[in-house]
């Protein structure tokens, strides 16, 4: 169990995504996942027993890292993964749902649905649409609230994004104010800078995402608005629904009955 | 043989359960497994090479370290994921019972044999008590034996052959806190998520009578 797993549960939504969501999630498993499991381990692999103080004084090494250190940089960058990938387990969820609403109707004969197989539920795409596009919504939102809450809580902490060769130290039990140095405090600040960075583009392709999402919604609604006009038979909020799962339904299988133009 | 096969397990176990099941199952592989493998282990890593104590005197620091640490904090979150896993394997045992004995009669004895209901249900619920008894078992341990998630910068050890009180510091302490208060809070909503599934499971049961 490590970040594969993680890898394998948010490789099924990627079915469900838009393109934006998929270079998202390739952006976070190239430039982010792996660089920190291949690379940026190994910078703070040796981060305390390395941290050295200039003073004998036991227990002033260990302090001393505690104070300038409260959290390590390569924790809060997994903890930020984890949060970050999360919001996409709402989407598998739901997709999980209708997916097993589709499987019911199947196993109880409805001529409503025209699937061959369970198979070809299993294998089915669905259009981000209705309740999907809220989850799907829903979950960029917060994956952008966490992004960022995590880039605030590492620039609060450490006082920007650069490590310092030298830190002055004077807690108790420092007898007087000690320096202390950091290990590989360049190649450190090179991967903070290169991580943050990624951040950021992961931020604004989530940015990017929702803008897509709402476009397309409006535009939809604009059309859906215009349409009753054309159509011979005005209908009601039921049968619209009704119609729009109708839709969903035939698109995948292929059927050649017309649907709406939205 | 290591966490994946408590991964495999507990996939089993997700086909089983009702939707605040698999929120269970998602919480416990993500906020509680995926965090202690692949951060939470390694800020353990080497906590008794970096426990020292103001003092030279040999075999003071191991005696302070056991002292103070009789069961390491990342241990006792290992055996908390272990425990609080386990009785899901009931279902799975139900399950399988039901299963075999439709296969031995050769006819069809209940609706389905994965559907909870009758004997499946009481196991099932059975596995949740069990689940939430763990879990609060295993905070009241933390508790008792570490008085709640702190953990102190400095404690202070006099224990033979430490030659009079001597100053011993923990190293991350900080890092260490912020860990197990994030186990703490995964802990609470996973007792949380158990007592709504116990609430609904009960209510849809006697709904049914």
């Amino acid at each position: 169990m490590d970040w594969g797993a993680l890898h394998t549960i948010l490789g099924g939504v990627n079915k469900h995504s838009t393109s934006i969501g998929k270079i998202w999630l390739t952006v976070l498993f190239i430039f982010r996942i792996m660089i920190l499991v291949v690379a940026a381990e190994r910078v703070w692999g040796d981060e305390q027993d390395d941290f050295i103080c200039n003073t004998l004084q036991p227990g002033c090494k260990n302090v001393c890292y505690d104070h300038f250190f409260p959290i390590s940089h390569i924790r809060l960058w997994a903890l930020q993964l984890i949060f970050v990938s999360t919001p996409a387990l709402l989407v598998a969820m739901h997709v999980a749902y209708r997916r097993h609403e589709k499987k019911r109707q199947f196993r109880k004969g409805d001529q409503k649905c025209e699937y061959k197989d369970i198979e070809e539920i299993r294998r089915q795409r669905f259009r981000i649409e209705g309740s999907l596009w809220w989850t799907y919504t829903s979950s960029i939102f917060f994956r952008l609230v966490f992004e960022a809450v995590f880039m605030y809580a590492f620039y609060f902490m450490y006082d920007g994004f650069q490590m310092p060769r030298l830190m002055k130290c004077n807690a108790w039990p420092c007898p007087n104010t000690v320096d202390c140095f950091v290990s590989r405090p360049t190649e450190k600040t090179v991967f903070t800078i290169f991580m943050i960075a990624v951040s950021s583009i992961c931020i604004l392709l989530n940015v990017a995402e929702l803008c897509y999402l709402l476009t397309k919604f409006f535009l939809r609604r604009s059309k859906k608005a215009a349409n009753p006009k054309q159509h011979p038979n005005h209908e009601n909020k039921e049968e619209t629904k009704q119609n729009e799962m109708n839709e969903l339904i035939s698109d995948s299988c292929q059927n050649t009955v017309i649907g709406f133009s939205s | 043989m290591s966490w994946g096969f408590l991964c495999d397990l507990l996939s089993g176990v997700n086909k089983y359960s009702t939707a605040i099941g698999r929120i269970w199952v998602a919480v416990v592989f993500i906020f509680r497994l995926l965090v202690y493998i692949v951060a939470a282990e390694n800020i353990w890593k080497d906590e008794n090479d970096e426990f020292e104590c103001s003092i030279r005197q040999p075999g003071c620091e191991n005696v302070c370290f056991d002292h103070f640490f009789p069961v390491s904090h990342i241990r006792l979150w290992a055996l908390q994921l272990i425990m609080v896993s386990t009785p899901s394997l009931l279902v799975v045992f139900h399950v399988a019972y039901r299963e075999n004995r439709e296969k031995h009669h050769n006819q069809k004895l209940y609706r389905s044999p994965r559907r909870i209901d009758g004997g499946l249900l009481c196991t099932y619920l059975t596995s949740l008590i069990l689940k939430i008894g763990f879990e609060i078992g295993f905070l009241a341990l933390f508790y008792k034996l570490y008085n709640g998630f702190k953990v102190p910068r400095l404690v202070k050890c006099d224990i033979n052959p430490c030659p009079n009180t001597v100053d011993c510091y923990i190293s991350k302490p900080t890092e260490k806190m912020i860990f197990l208060y994030f186990l703490g809070a995964t802990s609470c909503l996973c007792i949380v998520l158990n007592l709504s599934e116990l609430s609904y499971l009960i209510f849809k049961y006697s709904i049914k009578r």
